[in-house]
């Protein structure tokens, strides 16, 4: 059974600057949507406070896997791990891992997330509905977007 | 949210043994694979043809069952077991989510970097 999500975009961007967005801190925040407190670092625990509209109350927590200038960058996190009250010290995280690789008209990045099938049934049962609010906003912020133009 | 998906979650909160593991192992595939041709079969039916003991059986029905897979429903002094393929549904949902996420925070990535080599 396939318990990985795998990804592949082409950017328009020369590799450094794809690097740059994904490894800086203050970068990899502007996309993602989150507030992150300090830089990356292999080993240590990177946290911040979600920006993405109706999650500003969830803090953001990974931790650094491998950061291998301009080709590899991966971190490990429990997706969704979003409630106060829950502790979730004790269950497997996935891992997410960034490629780069140059191609003429920029880059090609690959995202894998795995370890999909570590994660426990209640908690994707909760990943699941914190999405279908998430795709709401999301929609409404499309529709906002669009009507101011 | 449709009444479909709140059965689906309320199922998937009572189940707590990762169900992806229960679909890791050959017997208990096969054993899905039996269920799926015919539904319910005792113990004894699904032994049959199999080197594995009538309790080696019982314990990977048991794994089965606690990630809902499998229904056992108790006919006279025998249970009888049934294929559920209910959460083979929940986990596609799940990555489908995760995957659409992914989807979002990349095309928010392309404009980004895009946006800031021009």
């Amino acid at each position: 059974m396939n318990d990985r999500i795998e990804k592949h975009i082409e950017l328009n961007a020369p590799v450094s600057r794809v690097w740059r967005a994904l490894t800086d801190y203050r970068d990899f925040g502007e996309w993602f949507r989150v507030k992150l407190e300090a830089p990356f670092a292999p080993g240590q625990i990177s946290r911040g406070q979600m920006t993405y509209p109706g999650y500003e109350h969830v803090t953001w927590q990974a931790t650094v896997q491998k950061i291998e200038p301009e080709r590899l960058f991966s971190f490990t996190w429990l997706p969704y791990a979003i409630d106060p009250k829950v502790d979730y010290s004790s269950e497997e995280p996935t891992l997410v891992e960034f490629t780069l690789k140059p191609i003429p008209t920029g880059t090609l990045l690959t995202l894998v997330e795995s370890g999909f099938d570590k994660v426990p049934a209640h908690r994707r049962a909760e990943a699941f509905r914190m999405n279908e609010r998430g795709w709401t906003t999301q929609m409404q912020n499309i529709e906002r977007h669009v009507g101011e133009k | 949210m449709s009444a479909r998906n709140s059965a689906a979650l309320a199922r998937a909160r009572r189940v707590q043994a990762p169900v992806f593991a229960a679909l890791g192992d050959a017997t208990r595939l096969s054993l899905v694979a039996k269920l799926c041709e015919r539904s319910p079969q005792s113990i004894s039916e699904l032994t049959a043809g199999s080197k594995l003991s009538r309790q080696a059986i019982s314990k990977h029905l048991q794994v089965l069952q606690e990630a809902g897979f499998v229904a056992g429903a108790h006919v006279g002094r025998e249970c009888r077991y049934a294929f559920d393929p209910r959460p083979m549904d929940d986990i596609r949902s799940y990555l489908d989510q995760m995957s659409r996420r992914w989807d979002e925070a990349l095309g928010r990535l392309k404009s980004f970097v895009e946006r800031s080599t021009q």
